[in-house]
């Protein structure tokens, strides 16, 4: 029993302190804190290669910060924890205040302290009329203001009006904090049900793509409810790419124009045409999507010995965003029956890897490239002939092919080249690998985010009330209106600033002088 | 778009503003440093003298022709006055860079670091002169100037851009919306910042009325510490809702152009950093035991947040904002 109250003394201390106020100016420094590595430590959410590159630099201290989750700070468990704990001290903070409100707005102004003056604002008036008239008007101008009348004295001669206002400050931070722990619950929710997937496509026409499952997607970034099977289905073919450029290489504008179908056209088979350009993604219900990204996709041909051919337009990665210097790899296999059984043709398949520069520049035979748009390309490659890979049963490299090949001799180099457009290379057993040019590709994302409105309107609300709690100031005022000489009444009031107090001194004289207009002053005191 | 129009000669009168900015602004701060460190204590016997003489003039208004003689101003004050005239001047011709770079390259002037700090430190400006519009608040203007001076350099000298279209992720409505948003934030929270540092260093030891040395002295001269606390404070609690705004609208934009509203991108991370501080200020302010120093350090940790996002995360660290237009 004795055991059972002092856990329970000591769960109530624990929420008190969570709850105070001195704690949550901590958990927000922590905040701030924690965020910090974010900021100055790459991290995986944002870039992988960089972390492996910052891993490999930094072979002590770099698996270290891996094992306190510093390359996935926001996402770490003590990042998850501050935020958590500093929600649980919100929520704790809140309801109390949320009742008190409450209570205070259906409560009536409290009755006056009995001496007035020593109140931080304080006069004495003296006005023509009697008790009622005078309180009665200056109930009447208390416009905005909640305000009570009491009748104090034997006979209740004396005439005390207590008013406030400002209520809507308390209103205001009370919406501000709620609106808070709205923005996070939607994130959260966006994060649970949301997901984002990127994809290359060519833009020539071809076939595109649909969304239709994640293996459709390059890459797919899933939420944790998301599984892949119920896909917003949404069908995409990429026409053509424009890119302008300054002389200097800044590029102007980027620009797609594509073609798209989603719910009912999707059975009915029509395309509707949209121009997909950076800052005017493509909205389709829930679903966002976006020009991310561009590049080219080199085609080369290959005429096998037998005078049969093959074509390949393949993606290769820009490694340069100014220039659109790219790498990558096309690996073509042979046709059926160029060579008599799978085993021989698994030993003549064609790798082709090398670097595509847009606008050719050579330094000697070195291939770099001079301008990011489709001037001049041209490549330089090596081509290889035996086993690309493609039938080891391993995933292989979009944009390399797999060292271990090359070392194993199972892959042999054949050829070192420059081409342009149009030129080709002859293989000593009479293969001809030709490089016909390039097509664009770009980068398109599907997003989907079903509580990002959420998170949009509950940013709004907090702002507003952010703003009402900044700009509503709270004030008290009380007037004790009493008998004098007849004919006239003696005037007191005095206020109280609850909150900012700056220019509550002016404020005060003007509202004085507002509330009983016709009154000759009998003394003002002001206390700091 | 078709065919981006730069034209070079107005954008040459822009820089021409720019430079003859920073001199006026140098010009202002020397004016406004010997006031700060020459006037004496005279000055407040003056003050009553020219009250005293002005309430004779308005006693005897039923007397015509009655002449007082003005007593001049000190050299210390008109020095001071000339100082401040020429911080608008200066202020003036910032505005009349950034115009003409709007118009010499027909977007909003501020698509590179160069512009975007420029116009904060016209913002930052801007606010000085509205807070700092007192006459008893000029001892103030020389350390906001120092800052902005220090910001106009660094910008003139390692971030200067030429006059160029911007790239195709900036081309959307919400670069003058989102960017000037936090400018202003950014500058009324440069003036917090200065507040709360002078607000520090009167209630530190140097700040003891009747410390001898020339700093102590420097100090004294500054309004007193409730008055820059105050200033602190306003411009803090007009300068925070702003930066929110400016922050959410950069995510309803990094929506549209990046395909999410909120990725921890490095420029991300730090606002939300600045952000995070400066609510603390807030509760602070309201915290016992919190109220003075310790949540003028805050604000300045604040101030000190926004110099880093707007320097190291640009220029040294890579993310999305890397538009610079440098490195």
């Amino acid at each position: 029993m004795r055991v059972l109250k002092r856990l329970g003394a000591y769960a109530r201390n624990t929420w008190r302190t969570l709850t105070s106020m001195g704690t949550a100016l901590a958990l927000l420094f922590l905040l701030a804190l924690a965020a910090i590595p974010g900021a100055l430590v790459p991290q995986r959410s944002l870039n992988a290669g960089k972390v492996d590159e910052y891993l490999a630099e930094h072979p002590t201290i770099g698996p270290w910060l891996d094992r306190v989750q510093a390359f996935d700070v926001f996402s770490s468990f003590w990042f998850t924890a501050i935020y958590a704990l500093l929600f649980i001290s919100l929520v704790g903070c809140l309801t109390p205040r949320l009742a008190e409100h409450v209570r205070s707005m259906r409560a009536t102004p409290v009755a006056a302290p009995r001496n007035l003056a020593r109140l931080p604002k304080h006069q004495t008036l003296v006005a023509a009329g009697d008790v009622d008239a005078v309180a009665a008007g200056v109930q009447e101008r208390l416009k905005g203001w909640r305000h009570t009348t009491r009748r104090l004295g034997d006979d209740g001669e004396i005439a005390e009006v207590s008013a406030e206002k400002g209520y809507l400050r308390e209103f205001g931070n009370i919406v501000f904090h709620f609106s808070l722990l709205a923005l996070l619950i939607s994130i959260a929710v966006g994060k649970l049900f949301g997901y984002e997937g990127n994809v290359i496509v060519v833009a020539n026409g071809g076939p595109g793509f649909c969304s239709a499952s994640p293996a459709a997607f390059d890459s797919f970034r899933a939420g944790n409810t998301v599984d892949g099977t119920s896909l917003n289905p949404i069908c995409l073919r990429v026409n053509d790419f424009d890119a302008d450029y300054l002389p200097s290489g800044q590029a102007l504008s980027f620009a797609a124009n594509v073609d798209y179908q989603a719910g009912d056209d999707l059975t009915a088979d029509t395309w509707r045409p949209y121009r997909l350009e950076v800052n005017h993604p493509l909205r389709l219900g829930g679903d966002r999507l976006y020009l991310q990204g561009h590049g080219y996709a080199p085609t080369f041909t290959v005429t096998f010995p037998d005078g049969r051919t093959r074509t390949q337009t393949v993606q290769w990665r820009p490694d340069d965003p100014i220039t659109l210097l790219s790498s990558g790899v096309i690996r073509v296999d042979p046709p059926a029956g160029t060579y008599p059984d799978a085993g021989e043709r698994r030993k003549n398949q064609i790798a082709i890897q090398g670097l595509f520069a847009p606008t050719e520049q050579l330094d000697g035979k070195l291939l770099s490239s001079s301008f990011p748009a489709l001037r001049d390309p041209a490549v330089a490659i090596d081509v290889y002939r035996g086993d690309t890979g493609l039938d080891t049963g391993r995933p292989q490299s979009l944009f390399t092919l797999d060292p271990r090949l090359i070392e194993q001799k199972r892959l042999n180099k054949q050829a070192r080249v420059n081409l342009k457009a149009g030129q080709s290379t002859r293989l000593n057993d009479g293969t001809v690998i030709r490089f016909d040019g390039a097509a664009p590709f770009i980068n398109v994302q599907v997003s989907h985010d079903p509580a990002q409105i959420w998170v949009l309107v509950s940013a709004m609300t907090m702002m507003a009330g952010l703003l009402v709690s900044l700009v509503v100031r709270r004030r008290r005022i009380w007037v004790r209106v009493s008998p004098a000489s007849p004919g006239t009444v003696e005037v007191e009031l005095g206020g109280l600033a609850r909150t900012d107090n700056s220019g509550w001194g002016d404020e005060f004289e003007k509202l004085t002088a507002r509330l009983v207009p016709s009154a000759n002053e009998a003394g003002v005191s002001e206390r700091r | 778009m078709n065919g981006p129009h730069i034209d070079v000669g107005l954008a040459r009168y822009s820089d021409l503003a720019f430079t003859s900015t920073i001199i006026v602004l140098v010009i202002a701060l020397l004016l406004l440093a010997v006031e700060l460190a020459y006037s004496g204590s005279r000055r407040a016997d003056a003050r009553e003298l020219v009250t005293a003489n002005g309430s004779t003039v308005a006693a005897d208004s039923g007397t015509p022709g009655v002449v007082v003689d003005v007593p001049k101003r000190l050299v210390d004050e008109r020095i001071g006055r000339a100082g401040l005239a020429l911080v608008y001047v200066g202020t003036a011709m910032l505005l009349v860079c950034i115009v003409l770079r709007g118009l010499a390259t027909s977007r909003v002037p501020w698509g590179n670091m160069y512009e975007f700090i420029n116009l904060t430190c016209f913002c930052g400006l801007v606010a000085a002169a509205v807070t700092l519009r007192r006459p008893k608040f000029r001892a103030l203007w020389a350390f906001v100037l120092l800052p902005v001076l220090i910001l106009l350099a660094v910008s003139g000298k390692w971030l200067y851009s030429n006059a160029a279209p911007v790239m195709p992720a900036l081309q959307s409505y919400w670069l003058p919306i989102h960017v000037s948003v936090v400018s202003l934030g950014s500058g009324v929270f440069l003036v917090a910042g200065v507040a709360s540092m002078l607000f520090l260093a009167k209630m530190s030891p140097l700040g003891d009325p009747g410390r001898p040395g020339r700093l102590a002295a420097v100090i004294a001269r500054l309004p007193d510490a409730q008055t820059l606390d105050r200033i602190a404070y306003r411009t803090t609690i007009f300068g925070f809702p702003i930066f929110g705004f400016g922050v959410i609208f950069g995510a309803i934009w990094a929506e549209e152009a990046w395909g999410r509203y909120w990725g921890w991108d490095p420029k991300e991370t730090v606002a939300f950093i600045a952000w995070v501080v400066y609510a603390a200020y807030l509760h602070a302010r309201s915290t016992a035991g919190w109220r003075d120093r310790k949540a003028a350090y805050i604000n300045v940790v604040g101030f000190v947040a926004m110099v880093f996002n707007l320097f190291f995360i640009n220029l040294v660290v890579t993310g999305l904002h890397s538009y610079a237009g440098v490195g």
